[in-house]
């Protein structure tokens, strides 16, 4: 277990090595001064010539690109050009909020997912098997930026439940969470019901049947501990996934995150902004990525650590 | 075919034959601001109501339709095609190229692609074209995968390795032997890819970073209306609903593609 956590953790570098000199390559493409658009052109004249010499435009590229990684390991991402202030320090600031969302979001699109998965799973070619069934693919062609108004309309502007828009506490984050719940819970719900069905067809299910079980215990005991790996991986692509839809709810909802934060980098060609919003994104992806894949094959007996493959 | 099966096929081919002959359907000009019919609700003069600058948001939405379906078909057809040459190169050739073409397909796929996407329409110019690449620069590299991991299945198969004893060579194997085995992939993977394009489309048109005002797009109809969702609904709700229509008809067309070749894709 540990040795495959540290080779997993070695694998990282080459990753981080590609994101950043993709992100080095989107910075450096930016129209204008590369060392202005990193920093900002309020940045301080010191800090300025400090870039300049690090990612200076007469060295050579890999000198630049190791500037630039030196920079990022400082934690400067450079200062936004419209508030002056740290991008990285703004970006801490935010992320806390960013994780809240997204841990509400999964709180609602675990348990209902699972839920919708084997009461369809048990209904399986009942009329509504195929509503529900049909309702989650519908779910995964909604746009989070069209649901989320709708359900803003709907919620709070006609029945005056929560607050529209805002960040806070927990009546503010209920509509957000919803929104962004709602793609997660369509596909939970579907991989929930195609194992269910897969796994009840198997013959230790036969014999735990032979055996006399109760339906209800096999359900639980021995199909649940089988159906729960496929959803918990499932489960942590749409975390890291959120973050992909947070950049459109949460400017939807106001809710003061990384991916309002984004929104206003793009609206106002904040560069700095934009480009440390996405390092860091990514780098959480990533991330999250490799804690679901340890996750998954300390949850999985049958899966051999050391002979795993990537 | 099942009769649900068949609707969504011709519910599709609706959908494309009516945003292509728009001028025919829609007398009114998309981009005509009426100031005497500012937000006018459904009627049978507007079928779905008119925006802030008085434009018919029936002929908005269809002609937004032209924009939104061609780009994320023709990144698709982007998207598939890179990723053919790349994910047949990488299986065929094997070895070195192989480990470094898929590192680059890892890569790509560790990228949260909503980011990525931003990231290089940032980088270029706003506009239609910049979003097709935007999409297909990240939507190549799963196509990549799959037909990588297909060439690696078929490439020992006795065929193959009779075309290779009697001399074919090696360009030869993979375009007449080896990629049209790979086209029925193609096609399923591009049905189950669609939906998710026409909704990424739309989100950088929402984010701005698509289709520029004042011509319509689904993304940026919203993002336009999004103030006046109390007083005015319509204007958010049918551009929303068209791309939920379409999104979803792709969606269950890549589901009825895959099983009816038989094949287990996600």
């Amino acid at each position: 277990m540990f040795l495959y956590i540290i080779k997993r953790v070695f694998y990282l570098i080459p990753l981080l090595i590609g994101i950043t000199l993709l992100t080095f390559l989107l910075t450096r493409s930016l129209p204008g001064d590369p060392a202005l658009n990193l920093v900002g052109e309020r940045a301080n004249p010191e800090v300025l010539e400090n870039i300049r010499k690090d990612i200076g435009a007469d060295s050579p590229f890999f000198i630049q690109y190791a500037g630039y990684l030196k920079m990022l390991l400082k934690g400067q991402m450079g200062v936004s050009y419209f508030t002056k202030r740290e991008v990285f320090a703004d970006i801490l600031l935010k992320f806390p909020n960013t994780l809240m969302l997204a841990f509400c979001a999964m709180s609602i699109a675990i348990p209902f997912g699972l839920i919708l998965g084997f009461f369809t799973a048990e209904r399986r070619g009942t009329i509504i098997d195929r509503v529900v069934t049909s309702l989650s693919v519908m779910g995964l062609s909604v746009p989070v930026f069209w649901s989320g108004l709708l359900i803003m309309l709907l919620f709070s502007l006609k029945m005056k439940l929560f607050p529209p828009s805002g960040t806070g506490g927990l009546r503010f984050m209920v509509l957000p969470a919803i929104t962004l719940a709602l793609p997660a819970l369509a596909t939970i719900a579907r991989i929930t019901r195609t194992s269910v069905i897969e796994i009840q067809e198997m013959p230790f299910i036969n014999t735990a049947r032979a055996k006399g079980l109760n339906h209800r215990r096999i359900q639980f005991v021995h199909v649940f501990r089988n159906v729960i790996i496929p959803v918990i991986t499932v489960a942590g692509l749409d975390f890291g996934s959120y973050l992909n839809g947070s950049v459109l709810t949460e400017t939807i909802f106001g809710w003061d995150g990384i991916g309002k934060f984004t929104m206003e980098g793009i609206i106002r060609r904040d560069y700095p902004v934009i480009m440390g919003c996405i390092i860091v994104g990514t780098v959480v992806f990533v991330l999250i990525n490799l804690m679901v894949d340890i996750a998954y094959h300390y949850l999985d007996p049958r899966v051999k650590l050391h002979e795993v493959r990537r | 075919m099942k009769f649900a099966d068949k609707s969504v096929i011709y519910l599709l081919c609706l959908i494309i034959t009516v945003t292509i002959i728009a001028p025919v359907i829609t007398g009114s000009d998309p981009l005509k601001i009426d100031l005497d019919s500012l937000k006018q609700p459904p009627s049978i003069h507007h079928l779905f109501g008119t925006d802030t600058k008085g434009r018919d948001i029936f002929s908005r939405v269809l002609y937004g339709g032209r924009v939104s379906l061609g780009i994320s078909l023709l990144a698709a057809v982007f998207s598939m095609s890179i990723g053919f040459l790349v994910g047949l190169i990488a299986g065929y050739a094997g070895g070195r190229i192989d480990s470094i073409l898929t590192a680059l397909i890892d890569l790509v796929l560790s990228f949260p692609s909503l980011l990525l996407a931003i990231g290089i329409s940032v980088v270029l110019p706003p506009g239609i074209y910049t979003v097709m690449i935007a999409i297909a620069s990240v939507g190549w590299a799963s196509f990549a995968r799959v037909i990588r991991g297909y060439i690696l299945t078929i490439r020992e198969m006795p065929y193959v390795e009779s075309a290779r004893a009697v001399g074919c060579s090696g360009t030869r194997i993979l375009l007449f032997y080896l990629l049209p085995q790979c086209i029925p992939i193609g096609i399923v993977m591009m049905g189950l890819k669609l939906g998710g394009y026409i909704i990424t489309e739309a989100s950088l048109g929402f984010l701005g970073l698509g289709q520029q005002p004042p011509a319509p797009s689904w993304g940026g109809m919203i993002s336009a209306g999004r103030a006046y969702i109390l007083s005015e609904p319509w204007i958010v709700f049918f551009p929303g609903a068209a791309i939920v229509v379409t999104a979803l008809c792709f969606n269950l067309l890549g589901d009825i593609l895959r099983d009816s070749y038989g094949l287990r894709i996600k």
